[in-house]
């Protein structure tokens, strides 16, 4: 049997390596992709919780449904907007991305 | 060792793996296709704890439709010089310091927790939790409110997709 | 065991003792059987393209009033083995530039789409991969894989018409597949399960028997959702590709699409994925709207059990795969513009209202005889069609009176400028 830990420390690891992703990437989609990994690790350990704790309750599987229905509007809105920045600006890194700086 | 724990460490191992390439690819198109990888994993990890449903679910909205869009926005995005050009910021080093220490503790944390070293209990992990799934998700007493909440996000997303992605006709300009 | 009344099981059986006998454990005789059965299944399908190739050919030559290939063999049913072998002898060639992995990795993912959706088809009532409780999911879950396929394919072909053709095959893929799935969902809620084979077994209900022959009619769901029916045939067409709807290769236009950096046997197995997935389509449409391995006389005796089921099974998909090759090889290619209107102007709103309406009078009938429930399903279903195409033809009208295509000069290759917003900032 494998127990509990070894997902959570997949999930753990998994959400390092996007956070990772997210702070040290310079691409906008990049960092998508590390939200992407991190949203994964999360619905990794909603599910074990699920599998391991409460079998007979599906609150973590509806709490998994809420994780999906963000991870798609996210990627939808943000995708779209990184097209929309690409056609004003001409880039698609987040440093280069400094109107609002002076 | 089991062989089931040999086929989580498989997964384990391809999850890890093609996502530390995902983080570290300077091509885009080859980071995003190591996501269609790392999803496949998580997939079968899914598949380790039983939970078919969402197994499938998985992969048809990760792969079928975030990891696609991403690959064509890659597509309508890519910079000429975009290969060539140091995919990491000037604080990468600080961030795989803090994400080394993120996930670290994290799992410090969880090792002094009781239930950490549990093995599964026995469960119907069938037809019946998608049955119950379902029925929670539409009752009024169970998530109703929820779900119309994340169908309305949902709706909001895509106008508001539609709407910033759209080009900027010339007259508005 | 009579090896009469299952083989399938009596080999898998013979094969299990064999195992055990030389001293492998339990786990490994699992193990062994069953990437044993995954790879019969796989090699019978591989087996059936190659038959389907013969059946293309032989058909279109048939409909454009040729005779076909009729030199290698008898019907030229050989003909097949020679395009194999001419396919492997091609010189295999990559183009400059393209990128290796993704270029091998396509055709590949291709036909393993194709191929993980065989696991949950039955092909009679005993012989399934897996009989999942979400079926029909995975057969949604295998199809994406498709759709990344078509993507890889033109990236890392690294030519501009194969990107070209990618990006069309995306657009239209992900655009079928919501009424395509959509129309899958009627069954699953008839059937109230989302197996496959759950949903073949609710079908068997008998809605009335003809008085004197003592017939009896069962409720296939073709009875009672004939329109998702339909739905499900016009998107399953596009969902592979094949003329109406073969925008994606379009050889005046893209000279072949995604795939047309491909050459030998990488295209052998693009085309391989095509075919198949007709004919999984095919399969589908029989197990779901029209009774799998049920006729008459399949009883649970064994052996017309399975001889019979395989038998109607069969004979019902190869019925559906001409259906599919009869509207290849008699409709013109449409726009892209008509694609994407016929989609999402037409198909989607109906099948909307198919799954939206259709539980609803279930509901309202509910505790009533069967009959009298698909009798107002299928007046349901006959009304939501009339207004629908009703709708359609008057909106087609009124396009076809106000809009014209106008011709508006040659197209001349123009310079690439830089995007308008970067030329102000120089400018401002």
């Amino acid at each position: 049997m494998i127990p509990l830990s070894w997902y959570l420390i997949l999930a753990a690891l998994l959400f390092g390596i996007g956070l990772f992703g997210v702070l040290a990437r310079k691409n906008v989609i990049a960092i998508l992709l590390g939200i992407e990994l991190m949203l994964n690790a999360v619905n990794i350990n909603l599910l074990a919780f699920w599998r391991y704790l409460t079998p007979g309750d599906v609150t973590a599987q509806i709490f998994t449904v809420m994780v999906f229905v963000v991870a798609a509007a996210e990627v939808a809105v943000g995708l779209a907007l990184v097209i929309s920045v690409w056609r004003k600006r001409d880039t698609a890194y987040a440093d280069e991305l400094d109107m609002l700086k002076w | 060792m089991e062989p089931i724990q040999i086929v989580f460490l498989i997964g384990a191992a391809l999850v890890l793996g093609s996502a530390v390439m995902v983080v570290t690819r300077r091509n885009l198109i080859h980071a995003a296709l190591f996501l269609i990888l790392t999803l496949s994993g998580v997939a079968m990890i899914f598949v380790l704890l039983e939970a078919f449903y969402w197994a499938v679910i998985q992969v048809v909205v990760y792969i079928g439709a975030i990891a696609i869009l991403i690959i064509m926005a890659i597509m309508v995005t890519r910079n000429v010089t975009g290969d060539t050009v140091k995919p990491f910021n000037n604080m990468a080093v600080w961030a795989a310091m803090l994400s080394v220490v993120a996930s670290g503790s994290l799992i410090w944390a969880l090792s002094y927790w009781p239930a950490f070293d549990q093995t599964a209990p026995v469960a119907d992990t069938g037809e019946y939790v998608i049955r119950l799934l379902g029925l929670e998700l539409f009752s009024a007493e169970g998530y109703l409110i929820p779900t119309m909440i994340a169908s309305v996000l949902l709706l909001a997303a895509l106008i508001a997709a539609i709407k910033s992605a759209f080009p900027i006709s010339q007259e508005e300009e | 065991m009579q090896f009469l009344e299952d083989p399938v099981l009596w080999i898998a059986e013979w094969l299990r003792e064999v195992l055990l006998g030389w001293g492998a454990s339990e786990l490994v005789t699992n193990m062994t059987l069953n990437f044993l059965g995954a790879f019969v299944v796989g090699a019978m399908i591989m087996v059936i393209f190659i038959l389907l190739t013969w059946i293309e050919r032989k058909a279109a030559a048939r409909f454009q009033d040729r005779i076909g290939p009729n030199r290698v063999g008898p019907f030229g049913l050989i003909q097949p083995i020679a395009d194999a072998v001419k396919m492997l002898t091609k010189e295999d060639t990559r183009p400059k530039g393209a990128d290796v992995v993704g270029y091998v990795l396509a055709p590949i993912v291709s036909v393993f789409s194709v191929l993980m959706t065989w696991a949950v088809v039955p092909f009679t009532q005993k012989w399934i991969g897996a009989d999942l409780s979400v079926g029909v999911m995975y057969v949604a879950a295998a199809g994406s894989f498709g759709i990344v396929a078509v993507l890889l394919a033109g990236w890392s072909s690294n030519n501009k018409y194969s990107l070209i053709g990618a990006f069309r095959g995306v657009a239209q893929l992900i655009s079928y597949e919501v009424p395509l799935f959509l129309s899958l969902l009627v069954p699953v809620f008839l059937a109230r399960s989302m197996g496959v084979n759950d949903i073949i077994t609710s079908q068997t209900a008998v809605l009335f028997a003809i008085p004197w022959l003592n017939i009896p009619i069962r409720g296939f769901f073709v009875l009672a959702a004939p329109l998702s029916v339909v739905i499900y045939f016009i998107s399953s067409l596009a969902e592979v590709g094949r003329a109406p709807f073969d925008l994606i290769e379009a050889e005046s236009e893209l000279v072949a699409g995604y795939h047309v950096e491909y050459s030998g046997m990488k295209f052998g197995l693009f085309q391989a994925a095509e075919f198949l997935h007709s004919f999984t389509f095919a399969a589908l449409m029989a197990l779901m709207f029209f009774g799998g391995w049920q006729g008459p006389w399949v009883g649970t005796n064994n052996l017309t059990g399975w001889l019979l089921g395989g038998f109607y099974f069969m004979l019902k998909t190869f019925f559906f795969y001409m259906m599919v090759m009869w509207s290849r090889l008699t409709f013109p290619r449409i726009r892209i513009d008509q694609m994407m209107n016929l989609n999402w102007k037409f198909m989607v709103p109906v099948s909307l209202v198919l799954l939206m309406g259709m539980p609803l009078i279930d509901y309202g009938l509910r505790g009533q005889e069967l009959w009298l429930k698909y009798l107002v399903l299928f007046l349901f279903n006959l009304i939501v069609g009339l207004i629908a195409f009703a709708w359609a033809a008057r909106a087609d009208r009124r396009v076809k009176t106000h809009t014209r295509v106008r011709f508006e000069g040659r197209p001349v290759a123009v310079m690439p400028q830089a995007p308008a917003a970067a030329e102000d900032e120089t400018a401002g």
